[in-house]
């Protein structure tokens, strides 16, 4: 398959999913029992005032036919319109944009540490013995299974109550972040190393790794040149999965550290039942997913040595 | 996987399950009852884990917020797995077109992370036990339908179900005596890592203040209320996150157990 045609199936499957995921919305909130401009408004127990329920009445045109209703939704959003957040009066995009960066930022770092450790890992992981590989195995799968909202406690525990060394939250010189990061970071490293690991123990041992160490190619460079290559492309084909579990887990780490972000906004969203925003939040992040899988299935075509993977 | 590793998680399971069914056997005082002159003891022999901000026990508390995490992650992993089953098989048998739509609902539903997820269905229903146990329910669901969906696929086109056409059996005869049995083996490792997975999302939810409410013994909710105390008490968030980990590492020991068992099958 050439790119261009590549490319042109990704955008329209993707196009699909987003349109599948803004249907079920829509339906969803139509399927909440009483009035839908109540449950847009914080649901029953908000006692939002007849102005406020009006104004969420015309502004998703709740007078009209449903039809009509979910197509001016779908055209809304086709200009990134998510609609008035109702517990902060501002435009959902605008409260996304404010607080957007800091997850984003978060994430992104965490991505980077936990690939760093992953490689480091597995690459140490070749040269262990028996009790190393059985000490690595245990703190992988330890490391995968650790949730975000303990490990954030322990970290601040050993690090900022007992040692002192780092804050738990952020005074604004950047040592505050490397707990949030850290917190990030480990769980994903576990997952990734497990992964790097049986991709490089096999790539190490194949037939084209004795030709070239025949060759006369020395272990580290057959290391760089030809193990990372398969050790990355199965933790690369996982970048979409492991970006959204980075989203989940900014939810928890954000209010553990008490950091403003994109978690925290829909956090506080679901507790005020803010409708607008959760929804708006939830939409955007179904975005990245995709355009970071697409991104990350474009790198793969790239460097996988077999070529297409189709 | 080496046998200590496996007697190890075999035996933790089996504690868990007995704090589970039996807490006052190995924890015979209250979850609930307050000592506020024992407030913030230290872990020590009167109290094995310490007290929290009311003086209740923590060991105590620990023991018996097993039987609420068992019956969260259990419930809200069959509840995942009966609608993955549902969907999968329907996908997997289905014409060309059917399954096509399917598998771009789960890839829709696959696309919300899964805690995002979960908060959207409680940003609907409301907080509590029940909206988390169908938040962490259908938020796994989607992950294991394109497994379960796969695994009948392999199935469909193999040599016993070509057989049974062959013998004129009926649709229902093969499903049941072919599809299930063998398909199901290998989605019994899968449930084991997913009530472990679901144990952590029910835990999370329950700290981020959504799950279980604050009194109740839950793990998460106790997490939650010992994070005000970090620097005074971390007693109180060290024990019931042990005991999530326990669990999540040892359910994830066991299912790779049963995987790479049914994989030599």
């Amino acid at each position: 398959m050439n790119t261009i045609a590549w490319v042109g199936r990704k955008v329209g499957g993707a196009l699909v999913v987003l349109w599948l995921v803004a249907s079920a919305i829509f339906i969803a909130i139509r399927l909440i029992p009483g009035d839908p401009a109540e449950a847009i408004m914080g649901g029953p127990g908000s006692q939002a005032s007849a102005q406020a329920l009006a104004a969420a009445r015309a502004e998703y045109a709740l007078d009209q036919p449903i039809i009509t209703q979910y197509f001016l939704y779908l055209g809304k959003l086709l200009t990134f319109d998510f609609g008035t957040s109702y517990s902060l009066k501002q435009p959902v995009t605008q409260v996304m944009g404010e607080v957007l960066p800091n997850t984003l930022w978060l994430s992104l770092m965490a991505l980077l540490i936990a690939w760093l450790l992953a490689l480091c890992f597995s690459a140490l992981a070749m040269r262990a013995g028996r009790i190393g590989t059985f000490v690595g195995n245990l703190l992988e799968i330890i490391a995968a299974a650790v949730p975000h909202f303990w490990l954030g406690a322990v970290l601040i525990m050993l690090f900022s109550s007992a040692l002192g060394w780092l804050p738990a939250v952020d005074n604004g010189t950047g040592r505050g972040l490397v707990l949030p990061i850290l917190t990030l970071a480990l769980p994903l490293a576990g997952f990734l190393t497990q992964l790097m690991r049986d991709s490089l123990t096999e790539a190490m041992s194949s037939q084209f790794a004795l030709a070239a160490r025949a060759r006369g190619e020395s272990r580290l460079k057959l290391f760089w040149r030809h193990g990372l290559r398969h050790a990355a492309l199965p933790a690369l084909s996982l970048t979409g999965w492991a970006f959204s579990s980075l989203l989940s887990g900014a939810v928890v780490v954000e209010a553990i550290f008490a950091r403003p972000g994109l978690g925290r906004s829909l956090l506080s969203a679901v507790l005020a039942r803010d409708i607008p925003m959760v929804t708006g939040i939830a939409l955007f992040s179904a975005l990245v997913y995709i355009v970071v899988m697409a991104i990350s299935e474009g790198i793969e075509r790239m460097i996988n040595p077999a070529g297409d993977p189709r | 996987m080496s046998r200590t590793t496996k007697i190890c998680s075999i035996v933790v399971i089996g504690i868990w399950l007995l704090m589970a069914l039996a807490p006052s056997l190995l924890a015979p005082g209250d979850p609930l009852a307050i000592n506020p002159t024992e407030a913030f003891a230290k872990p020590g022999f009167a109290h094995f884990f310490g007290t929290d901000e009311s003086g209740r026990d923590i060991y105590t508390r620990v023991i018996h917020g097993a039987g609420d995490s068992l019956a969260i992650g259990l419930a809200a992993t069959a509840l995942g797995m009966g609608l993955a089953i549902v969907l999968g098989t329907i996908a997997a048998l289905s014409p060309r077109w059917l399954d096509e739509i399917i598998l771009r609902v789960l890839e829709a539903l696959y696309a919300i992370p899964s805690l995002l997820m979960a908060l959207l269905i409680i940003a609907f229903t409301g907080p509590g036990v029940g909206p988390a146990i169908v938040a962490v329910g259908l938020s796994t669901a989607p992950g294991y339908a394109r497994l379960v969906r796969s695994q009948i696929r392999t199935l469909k086109n193999s040599e016993m179900l070509e057989a049974s056409t062959v013998l004129g059996r009926s649709t229902w005869l093969k499903v049941r005596n072919h599809l299930i049995p063998n398909a199901l083996k290998p989605l019994l490792a899968l449930v084991t890592l997913g009530i472990g997975q679901a144990v952590i999302w029910a835990a999370a939810l329950s700290f981020l203040g959504l799950g279980t409410p604050p009194p109740a013994p839950e793990w998460g909710a106790m997490l939650s209320a010992g994070r005000t105390y970090l620097h005074l008490a971390w007693w109180m968030s060290l024990f019931p996150g042990l005991a999530i980990v326990a669990v999540a590492v040892c359910a994830t020991l066991i299912g790779r157990a049963l995987g790479g068992k049914v994989k030599s099958l």
